[in-house]
């Protein structure tokens, strides 16, 4: 179709934020080539964040680090990026845009994306210097000027926008005050209880308040020196900031003629009344509602982009709506209905006045409506995702309060009884060798209070974690501290969110690159550490194939050398053998290899392969590339990957064999080779019962039988031994392959950056697994889909594309 | 790599080893040094710091581990090292020596002794 149309069609987009440039990155995502791209922009900054608006004024980020798409990016997606000159009319017959600097640009498809102005009273003394608005990165950096050397400031409105600033300013040294109309804070998202709550903290930061403060004027005449109130109180200050909301900027959709209310009126289509004209974000009204969270934003952007693709299908519905407040150690979270507002409604309250918590559900017909969280809001999402489910709670109703943990518990034992019973002299790590008495000890000591604590002063847990259930048992005798009382443990120090959450996060937000990932979860520090770059890099490549980047730098240094990296410094390296076959050719190969680069040790693996052990560094290439010569690709030995496929010979030779397992092993091999996966993954096919390839303790397993073939999964030789589980049996090869990449790729999917198979289905169940890929014939199918379309970028022999790559090498100093 | 000298004080000359664009963002390279590996580093504010090639705990190339903020992770055991110190990361305790490197332009220059 491509070839034939003449040209490519234009499409022009005003506003350069958030809404617009999510709109063109989906649509780029499902049509590069489709349209000729130009972007407007009144602002002279490429796309940022505007939400992490707040965060830079408090000195928590800088604005490099809230900039979404770099002007590089524009580049690269070849679109035009018109910055600091705002459009300012659209001639819909002529179908052009026209700029303030003239600049004349034809469209076919206009976008709408000029996003909110805030709102402004009409108050005496607006105009004097010092008063500002709180909207883009000019406001900031007048608030960041002011706050150096002046030390007063008022701000209006104790709203979101309001709060945030204020915060800000307080952390940059101002003394500050918020004036409210309202006698509680927040008032849309909170209710009374938690408003209330709020300010306290708030007050005991050191923030004052007005509330119920009708602001008449600012006064002053140089320039602002205060506000004066409607009951004749007077607030001084040297900066005041206006930050009561924001309204619709709809100037340009009213002046060409399209419907207007409080927003440019749009379809569920995102269309205008011109079905030429999309809008998207904070400028539209969608079924009279106008929108200023992100979440619905995101929405919007993904159906626009998809109209614009030509989906004639894509229909936007608002999503359940929650908001945070972005104060660092204040937590606060709403969503719904914030108070029972029929006869039916029910309100269910939990507070504790000590620890200042506060938690209130709002009920209807035995299901979530609302929510309104203080002070602990980790269960905020889990509430959230009970609303959007509409799931019937009448079941865990007396537990529901308490949040996901509780309302998930179905008994309770005594979890210290089982290291209550073990002497002092126990050891409890095997990989450290740490005993329980050093770690009671060093908890008592040190007064430990924490898994990572423990790990830190006395390594127990630190490795390979299998202890960790003990350690945490220990923790709970010792010091009373229940590690997992805490809900999901976060993914890293990094972070609060557990992997659960940010593997949904990635794929619900479209979150396409790591950095995007840790700015907008809120990342504590701007790199991560080696233990989540690993993980996001993963949950990004499989939410995304084929579009995301593999970061090299965030993987482990065996995914990066494509080797196995020794004690002393040195690597293995294990070439493929296809279901643990090879020939001559081959052996001579490996043999020459090993003469050439004085390779001084080798071994047959488990895996049925050969290792070449104590190969430097920099002669790792060169040894791929006689490997490669010799048609041999890397065996992936060292990645969170397919490593091998186990066979036995199978009735090819074998007097007993029922099937011909070895070409069933090549196969399975051929089909998953080069998948990256949460941990390494290990297949093996047996010919008969006897199971000569150990089949029932791998990930999955093939053991053939007279009438077919029966399918395991979840196995695990490893730390915990743990035996397989029957998933099904199927008739026909082709069967086996399905079933095989359906329940790969459900893994891929939904477990836990390092957790095997086993642990995984430990997890979910096998009822679970067996409803999403015996069960239900469409889901294993698009199981199974994905996981070769993923497949078709990942097949690709890493070793080969190492022959460019110098930085194997060792710089040397010239003399 | 056409390294040359730039300057010498007491034994001691800078001397160049690499560009800023030969060491990738977050990553590392080895120079082969008179005392040993030393690597050196591009942390993701383009600052650049160089170590010995060898983890105070047991050996491990730090070349090869994860740069994060202006740390690196040792691939063998997880010890965390500050570059700007060359100290461990507590509980652990260790130090690794630095070298004095310096950029000029996008020229890395090594202060090593002959």
């Amino acid at each position: 179709m491509n070839m034939l149309s003449p040209q490519r069609q234009r499409l022009v987009v005003i506003g350069n934020g958030m809404a617009g440039m999510r709109t063109i990155s989906e649509l780029l995502a499902r049509t590069p080539h489709r349209y000729d791209i130009t972007v407007f922009g009144a602002e002279p900054h490429p796309n940022y964040d505007r939400i992490a608006l707040s965060s830079v004024l408090a000195g928590e980020k800088t604005l490099d680090e809230i900039v979404i798409n770099s002007r590089a990016w524009y580049d690269e997606n070849h679109i035009r990026l018109i910055t600091s000159d705002a459009a300012v009319s659209i001639d819909r017959v002529a179908r052009t845009v026209t700029s303030a600097s003239g600049l004349v640009a034809p469209y076919d498809k206009l976008l709408l994306a000029t996003g909110s102005k805030p709102l402004v009273p009409p108050l005496p003394g607006l105009t004097l210097p010092g008063v500002c608005t709180f909207r883009d990165i000019a406001d900031v950096n007048q608030m960041i000027t002011a706050s150096e050397t002046q030390k007063r400031a008022v701000v209006i409105g104790g709203g979101l926008l309001g709060l945030e600033a204020a915060w800000g300013l307080k952390r940059r040294g101002m003394s500050v005050a918020v004036v409210h109309l309202m006698p509680t804070l927040m008032e849309r998202q909170l209710d009374v209880a938690a408003g209330t709550l709020l300010q306290r903290d708030l007050d005991e930061r050191g923030i004052a308040f007005f509330t119920n403060g009708q602001t008449e004027e600012i006064t002053g005449t140089e320039r602002a020196t205060g506000v004066k109130l409607a009951d004749g109180r007077e607030v001084p200050a040297d900066i005041v900031v206006v930050a009561i909301g924001i309204r619709p900027n709809v100037d340009l959709g009213r002046a060409c003629g399209l419907e207007v209310n409080r927003g440019i009126v749009v379809g569920d289509d995102m269309a205008t009344a011109d079905p030429d004209i999309f809008g998207v974000g904070e400028c539209i009204e969608h079924r009279g509602q106008v929108f200023g969270l992100v979440l619905p934003i995101w929405e919007q952007a993904k159906v626009c982009a998809a109209r614009l693709a030509g989906d004639e299908d894509a229909t936007y519905v608002t999503p359940p709506l929650s908001t945070k407040l972005k104060i660092t150690g204040i937590d606060v979270f709403s969503a719904g209905a914030l108070s029972a507002a029929a006869e039916e409604d029910e309100e269910l309250i939990y507070q504790d006045k000590k620890r200042g918590t506060y938690r209130k559900l709002v009920l209807r017909d035995n299901r979530i409506v609302g929510t309104v969280l203080y002070g602990e809001v980790k269960d905020g999402p889990w509430y959230v995702q009970q609303m959007r489910d509409g799931a019937d709670i009448e079941a865990i109703r007396d537990r529901l309060i308490l949040g996901e943990a509780a309302a998930s518990l179905t008994g309770t034992l005594d979890p210290t009884a089982k290291v209550k019973a073990l002497a002092d002299s126990a050891e409890i790590c095997g990989c450290n060798g740490v005993c329980k008495g050093t770690i009671t000890s060093k908890i008592t000591e040190l007064k430990l209070t924490t898994l990572d604590g423990v790990r830190a002063h006395t390594k127990a847990s630190a490795s390979c974690g299998s202890c960790t259930p003990l350690v945490e048992g220990l923790l709970l005798l010792t010091a009373g501290v229940d590690a997992k009382a805490a809900g999901p443990k976060p993914m890293c120090k990094c972070t609060a969110h557990g992997h659960a959450f940010v593997r949904k996060a990635i794929v619900a937000d479209s979150m396409k690159t790591i950095p995007e990932v840790m700015n907008r979860l809120g990342w504590l520090r701007p790199d991560g550490c080696h233990s989540c770059r690993p993980a996001l890099n993963y949950y990004l490549l499989c939410a995304w194939p084929g579009e995301y980047v593999d970061d090299q730098q965030s993987r482990f240094v065996n995914e990066r050398n494509h080797a196995n990296i020794q004690k002393d410094g040195t690597y293995s390296v294990i070439p493929r053998m296809w279901g643990g076959q090879t020939n001559p050719r081959e052996l001579r190969a490996i043999a020459d290899v090993a003469d050439k680069f004085g390779i001084p040790e080798m071994k047959v693996t488990g895996g049925q392969r050969i290792d070449l052990l104590g190969v430097k560094r920099e002669d790792l290439p060169a040894v791929w590339a006689d490997l490669n010569a010799a048609g041999m690709v890397s065996g992936h030995a060292y990645g969170k990957a397919l490593r091998t496929v186990k066979t036995c010979v199978g009735s090819t030779w074998c007097r007993f064999g029922t099937q011909d397992s070895t070409s069933m092993g090549v196969a399975l091999e051929k089909m998953t080779w080069g998948s990256w996966h949460p941990h390494k993954v290990k297949l093996a096919v047996s010919g008969c019962p006897r199971n000569c390839a150990e089949a029932t303790i791998k990930d999955f397993g093939v053991i053939a039988v007279d009438s077919g073939w029966e399918l395991h999964i979840g196995g695990n030789g490893g730390i915990h031994l743990r035996g397989t589980d029957l998933l099904c049996k199927v008739e026909r090869p082709d069967e086996v392959l399905e079933y095989c990449g359906a329940f790969l790729q459900l893994y891929r999917e939904e477990a836990y950056y390092l957790d095997r198979t086993a642990p995984y289905l430990e997890r979910v169940g096998l009822d679970y697994v067996k409803a999403q890929v015996v069960e239900n014939a469409e889901n294993r199918r698009a199981l199974y889909d994905r996981f070769l379309y993923a497949q078709t970028f990942a097949q690709h022999d890493p070793w080969a594309a190492q022959n460019e790559n110098t930085t194997f090498k060792t710089l040397v100093p010239a003399e | 790599m056409d390294g040359s000298i730039i300057s010498g004080a007491q034994g001691t000359q800078w001397v160049e080893v690499a560009r800023l664009g030969d060491i990738p963002r977050l990553g590392s390279r080895v120079v082969s040094a008179p005392k040993g590996d030393v690597a050196i580093f591009r942390t993701s504010d383009d600052s650049v710091f160089a170590l010995d090639d060898h983890c105070p705990h047991k050996g491990g190339p730090l070349s090869q581990g994860i740069v994060h903020g202006h740390n690196v992770t040792c691939p063998l055991h997880n010890w965390v090292i500050d570059l700007s110190t060359g100290e461990a990361q507590a509980p652990d305790i260790g130090c690794v020596k630095r070298t004095p490197v310096r950029l000029e332009g996008d020229r890395i220059l090594l202060a090593l002794r002959a």
